[in-house]
């Protein structure tokens, strides 16, 4: 691995390893995540993909190897993880909006509380981030009263909201009716020409052909496979990718 | 059936007075000590919680009177004379049983709380952290707001028992709307009337309680709230 790529990579990830208790979720991965890339991590359930980008903002600690998130060690002792959070957007897949607060303050909660910007400012800002979303009108409603696919753009418009050079996406439609999945893979196709840096743990595999830069297949803890989507779909021979595409393709 | 004069009307109102200050003393006590032991109980050192779990125990398990006696004949023996004589010249009885009134309520306030900040899943508090929150500005802005919301019910239940409990405090002298009421009646015989004006004036209070509650509860009802606009 040669040093211009190491600087050009806004995530990285160094011989990592985390275990819980005995069980290892996640052994040595090293993947670099260059600027303006969609990585899509996909694998079958139990592979690590949900706890490797959880690693990535310290939701989940690790126990072996460094994760490089814009020049700073995550995990390092001296790291301020409240100020690093910031940098990097994270979308969940249950939404887990905030349910006493509207639309709009969800979106600036962070800016104004957090990073004391000035409340017009931030609220210009979120009311751009919720048009862009297509859920102007929904600003002074409450998380409760939208749809599962509506919350979820306001998550991404919350997101969006401290401007963060890399989003990471945690089975961002898993939890959707499939009529809303498309809604919100819209948006993310729309960040994604916008040249966002996103991480994004999906089944879906549309978006990954048409949308991701690169795929990542993890199974069991491990990096299976880490190529275009062409080379992924078309000639990966490897017989546990075969597996999951063939399995992913029965449930659709 | 006889009528009160005015001036043991007037004394009736004393008491009144003297048991709403009683309450609101209590209340804002009971809820800031609530507050320390619901801190104290979740950092989780085995000495912390055992001295919760002793406090609560104390306080559910021994009769409030016994609680409230306690304090105002038992406690002042542990102090220098000349610091018990000073007590007793001011409002001892008072200051007393606002003490152990407090402490009895405290610890149910402070489950009450707790179980409303147990109610709140911890990816409210993941997604609290991943915008850059810290864990104080998690629990102030995200977690506390929201259990605070649930625990409103039961802890209206408790504002009302508490100042039904004021009435207790008679029992070492406290002049407050009880005690009036056996003074009025072992002077005037009029047992009926001033038995009936004091549980008029009790139920006034604790109507104008459970009033302010569903106020409050309606107030940050997320449904109300939506659909106002």
């Amino acid at each position: 691995m040669n040093a211009t790529v190491r600087d050009a990579a806004i995530v990285s990830f160094d011989n990592v390893s985390k275990w819980y208790g005995e069980y290892r979720a996640l052994e040595n991965i090293s993947i670099d995540i260059p600027k303006g890339q969609v990585v899509v991590v996909c694998g079958p359930s139990g592979s690590g993909k949900s706890t490797l980008i959880r690693t990535v903002n310290g939701l989940e600690p690790i126990q072996e190897g460094r994760i490089i998130l814009d020049g700073t060690d995550v995990h390092a002792r001296k790291t301020d993880l409240n100020q690093l959070r910031q940098k990097v957007g994270f979308v969940f897949q249950h939404f887990n909006l905030f349910p006493h607060m509207s639309v709009l303050d969800n979106v600036t909660f962070a800016p104004i509380k957090i990073q004391k910007k000035p409340k017009d400012e931030a609220r210009d800002f979120a009311r751009k981030l919720l048009d862009r979303v297509g859920l102007a009108e929904k600003a002074d409603t409450f998380p409760g009263f939208l749809s599962g696919g509506q919350q979820q753009r306001v998550a991404i418009a919350r997101a969006l909201a401290l401007r963060p050079p890399v989003i990471l996406f945690d089975e961002p439609t898993s939890a959707l009716d499939p009529e809303m999945v498309g809604e919100v893979l819209l948006v993310m196709k729309s960040l994604a020409s916008e040249g966002m840096t996103m991480v994004c743990v999906t089944h879906e595999m549309g978006f990954a052909r048409e949308v991701g830069d690169r795929i990542v297949f993890m199974d069991q803890g491990k990096v299976i496979l880490d190529d275009t989507p062409d080379q992924f779909f078309s000639k990966s021979d490897h017989p546990r990718v075969q597996r999951f595409l063939a399995d992913i393709r029965r449930e659709a | 059936m006889d009528l009160l004069t005015a001036d043991q009307f007037q004394q009736l109102l004393w008491g009144m007075r003297t048991t709403i200050i009683l309450f609101a003393v209590s209340w804002v006590m009971a809820f800031a000590l609530a507050l320390v032991l619901v801190v104290v109980r979740a950092t989780e050192y085995r000495l912390c919680r055992w001295f919760v779990d002793g406090f609560v125990a104390y306080h559910r398990n021994v009769p409030l009177l016994v609680q409230v006696m306690f304090w105002y004949f038992g406690m002042p023996e542990l102090l220098p004379e000349n610091v018990r004589f000073w007590l007793y010249d001011h409002n001892a009885e008072f200051s007393f049983a606002a003490i152990a009134l407090a402490l009895g309520s405290s610890a149910y306030v402070a489950e009450d709380i707790r179980s409303g900040l147990r109610a709140i899943p911890n990816t409210q508090f993941e997604a609290a952290s991943s915008l850059g929150c810290s864990y104080l500005q998690s629990m102030r802005y995200i977690v506390v707001p929201q259990a605070l919301r649930i625990s409103l019910p039961p802890l209206v239940s408790r504002a009302l028992l508490l100042f039904k409990n004021t009435s207790i405090a008679m029992a070492i002298g406290v002049a407050e709307l009880t005690y009036r009421t056996r003074e009025i009646e072992n002077m005037t015989f009029k047992t009926f009337t001033v038995f009936g004006i004091a549980t008029v004036l009790y139920l006034i209070g604790t109507f104008t309680l459970m009033a302010f509650g569903s106020w409050l509860e309606n107030r940050t009802r997320l449904d109300r709230k939506a659909a106002a606009k």
